[in-house]
This record gives C-alpha cells, sequence and structure tokens, in this order.
C-alpha cells in the first residue's frame, strides 16, 4: 500500500502528512520536558540558601558536548539541503558525522560523566554541628562576605563499606579542593577547570552527618533532577541516532533511488526531532553545568 | 523490493525531463541560498555557547541574576534554532496552529509551578 501524501501536500493542511506528525508529536515533547523543567524550577527556588550545589560539573567537558550537539544540527540540516540540491554523496558524509556527533555525545556522558558522579561523594552535615567542621566549610568567613553558607563536605570516599556498614561510626574522605581550604577566596566560586579531590584527609562522624551518599540521583534534589533530564535527554539522543543510522543505510539509498523527495522529507521531520533535542540542551547546560 | 513494480519511479526520478524537474531546480536554487544562513547559525550558536560560559563567571551581584541573563542568552539560542534550523521563520499555517495550543499549555503549566508559592491565609 502506498504511503499517501508522503511529497505531495495534503489539501486541508497544505503540508505532507509527516510534517504535521513530526510537529505533533514535538508539541508533546514541550509538555514531557516542561514538566520536567517546572519541576527543576519548584526543587531549585524552594531549596534553603547555599543547599543547591553548584560547580560540582565539569564545564569544559559540557561546554565540549554542548559544541558537538550544535555542530551535528548544522550537519543534519545540510545533510537535508544535499538531499533537496540531489547530491547523494554530500548526503551520505554529512548524515555520517551527524550519528558520530551523536555517538560521541552518548560516549562522554555515559563513559565519562556519569561514571565520575557515582565515584564521588558527600556529606550533608547536621544544622548543629557545622561549627564543629568549620576547618572544612569556612562558613565565618562566608558570612562575612555575605555568601550563603556550606552545610557539605565532599571529595573521595576511601572507606566505601561505611556507607552499608551500621558499625562503622565514620567517613574517610579525601576532600575536595572547597573542603581542603575553605577560606581561600578563590574558592568562593566555582572554576572552569576541574579540580580532582586533594590529598588532604577529613574524618566526619556518622552521627554528625544528617544524611551522605555517593553523587547518585538519590543524593539530592540535585543530582535527581541533573539525572532525570539529561537521561531522557540522553534517551532521545540514542533514538535521533537509530533513527539517522537507519536512514544512513542501504534502506535511505534505495528509497533515494526510488523517490529521492521521499527521503529528503524522512530526513526532514528527524532533523526537526534533532534541532529540537539541540534546543533542549541549550537550557540544560547553564541550568546544571554553569549556575 | 523489486522497483520495476513501482509506477511512480519514472515521475519522481532525479533524472528526466518531467515538468516536476522545473520545479525541483527552482527548489535546490533556493536551498543553495540558505547554506551561508546554516553555517553562520551555526558559528553564532558556537559563539554564544562561548559567551553563555564566559557570563557564568561574571558576578552579577545575585544567583537570581546570573540565572536570569543565562535564560535570556538560551532563549536567543533557542530562537535562532527553531526560526533557521526548523524553518519556523517560513512555515504553513497549520504548524504555527499548533504551536499555538503547545505555548498556551506550557505557559500554563509554569504557571502551576508558580501556584503553588500562592497562599492565601498566612500572606
Amino acid at each position: 500500500m502506498e504511503i499517501p501524501y508522503t511529497v505531495t501536500a495534503r489539501p486541508d493542511t497544505g503540508l505532507w502528512n509527516a510534517k504535521v506528525g513530526i510537529w505533533l508529536f514535538l508539541a508533546s515533547e514541550v509538555m514531557l520536558f516542561g514538566g520536567l523543567f517546572s519541576a527543576y524550577v519548584f526543587l531549585r527556588l524552594d531549596a534553603d540558601p547555599g543547599v543547591w550545589p553548584h560547580g560540582l560539573l565539569n564545564v569544559p567537558v559540557g561546554t565540549m558536548n554542548t559544541a558537538i550537539l550544535i555542530a551535528s544540527s548544522v550537519t543534519v540540516v545540510m545533510a537535508w539541503a544535499s538531499l533537496k540540491m540531489r547530491k547523494f554523496r554530500a548526503y551520505w558524509w554529512y548524515m555520517l558525522v551527524t550519528i558520530l556527533c551523536g555517538v560521541i555525545f552518548l560516549a562522554v556522558k555515559l563513559v565519562y560523566e556519569w561514571p565520575q558522579k557515582f565515584e564521588h561523594f558527600g556529606a550533608f552535615i547536621k544544622k548543629d554541628k557545622l561549627e564543629k567542621y568549620e576547618q572544612y566549610l569556612g562558613n565565618h568567613h562566608l558570612a562575612e562576605k555575605g555568601l550563603p553558607p556550606r552545610t557539605e563536605i565532599s571529595g573521595h570516599l576511601h572507606n566505601h563499606d561505611a556507607l552499608h556498614d551500621e558499625n562503622a561510626k565514620e567517613y574517610e574522605i579525601a576532600l575536595d579542593p572547597v573542603n581542603a581550604d575553605p577560606t581561600n577566596p578563590n574558592m568562593d566560586r566555582p572554576h572552569f577547570l576541574y579540580v580532582p579531590p586533594t590529598e588532604k584527609m577529613a574524618t566526619i562522624e556518622k552521627e554528625d552527618v544528617e544524611y551522605a551518599n555517593m553523587f547518585l540521583p538519590k543524593h539530592s534534589a540535585y543530582f535527581a533532577s541533573y539525572f532525570t533530564i539529561t537521561g531522557l535527554h540522553g534517551a532521545h539522543v540514542l533514538g535521533g541516532v537509530i533513527v539517522f543510522t537507519y536512514l544512513w543505510l542501504p534502506v535511505g539509498t534505495k528509497l533515494y533511488k526510488r523517490n529521492p523527495e521521499h527521503l529528503a522529507n524522512r530526513v526532514e521531520v528527524a532533523g526537526l526531532f534533532w534541532h529540537f533535542v539541540d534546543l533542549v540542551w541549550i537550557f540544560v547546560f547553564p541550568l546544571f553545568y554553569l549556575l | 523490493m523489486n522497483e520495476t513494480d513501482e509506477p511512480s519511479i519514472a515521475e519522481t526520478a532525479p533524472v528526466g525531463t518531467s515538468p516536476e524537474d522545473a520545479h525541483d531546480e527552482n527548489v535546490a536554487h533556493n536551498v543553495s541560498k540558505h547554506i551561508r544562513a546554516y553555517l553562520m547559525v551555526g558559528g553564532t550558536l558556537i559563539t554564544f555557547t562561548a559567551i553563555t560560559v564566559f557570563l557564568s563567571y561574571v558576578n552579577f551581584g545575585t544567583m537570581k541574576a546570573n540565572v536570569a541573563v543565562a535564560m535570556v542568552v538560551a532563549t536567543f539560542k533557542a530562537g535562532l534554532v527553531a526560526a533557521i534550523f526548523m524553518h519556523l521563520s517560513n512555515e504553513k499555517r497549520m504548524i504555527y496552529r499548533i504551536l499555538m495550543f503547545t505555548a498556551f499549555f506550557v505557559l500554563g503549566l509554569f504557571f502551576l509551578t508558580y501556584l503553588a508559592w500562592y497562599d492565601p491565609v498566612t500572606r
């Protein structure tokens, strides 16, 4: 059976069908991400001063991934334009670059960024015990400057069994730079380059800790929203890569030979989805990585 | 699939002398004019990503001010993607109608978040 209106406009809508279809789908996607973003706004604005973390993610890596995603948006629109001009070789190469960009983006996320978080540890200190850990928190210094207080001590956990062992009384942490030297004015604001935990060790008694865990979704509202939104976004990148690969494989070549305009339209709707995924990332990047 | 079964091949194949070819050439010409715009938008988006990163290390007084600045830049970038890459600057009326509904409902959704702080009893 012939699919109707793949290349010609349907009289009542003035558009070929897939174009209407993809925009209806994108409209529902706006609501999906909109719901998550409004949850993010709610959680963030309701957080106590100083509790919402800042500067935990690797900014150069995030910036690179942003540039990769933007580049792939350019190459997919170039792939579509090449088809419109009936330059199949150019289309093939632009599509290949787009697919590779998507794969690199996902690889950076899944092989580097997320695992690095899973190995990081943070302990929120009870409000009445903050003074005891002043040497790691530097709250007197922050108060003098009118900055919000720190409540968390983070770094690499050396005694991992303390997380589950009921008999363990304390956490041994190799401190992050900010907790190793908390009164240094350099530490008042996050840095562009990622600095790994220092050699300086700290012992934190479990009974002084409000809540402690690795940087997992359950660690905090920040990481819950970070993993949910970047995870859903990553799933979209994966979906885009799968569709592009399908259109790039010999199936696409065959369709081109039969009806080049039909392939161009398929690439256009897949591209519209890809641009939307890029558009979401444009908001995710500053909200989670920078601010 | 056996391609000779398709009656439509001859009409839509890339080479031929059908009237559609004249149309195709016209389309190809229009598309080639846009390529410069696509590359320039790509360059602009990357430049503004660098600007966003830079501005996040500038102290605008409060964190809220910094977030506001970043969101203005992000909205500008998103507008470029939507207008040029997604062809929304020149689209059929049907698409705009769909998007008007979407805009209405997504604004309603964010308004619900705002309502979460509305407290007529203690205020």
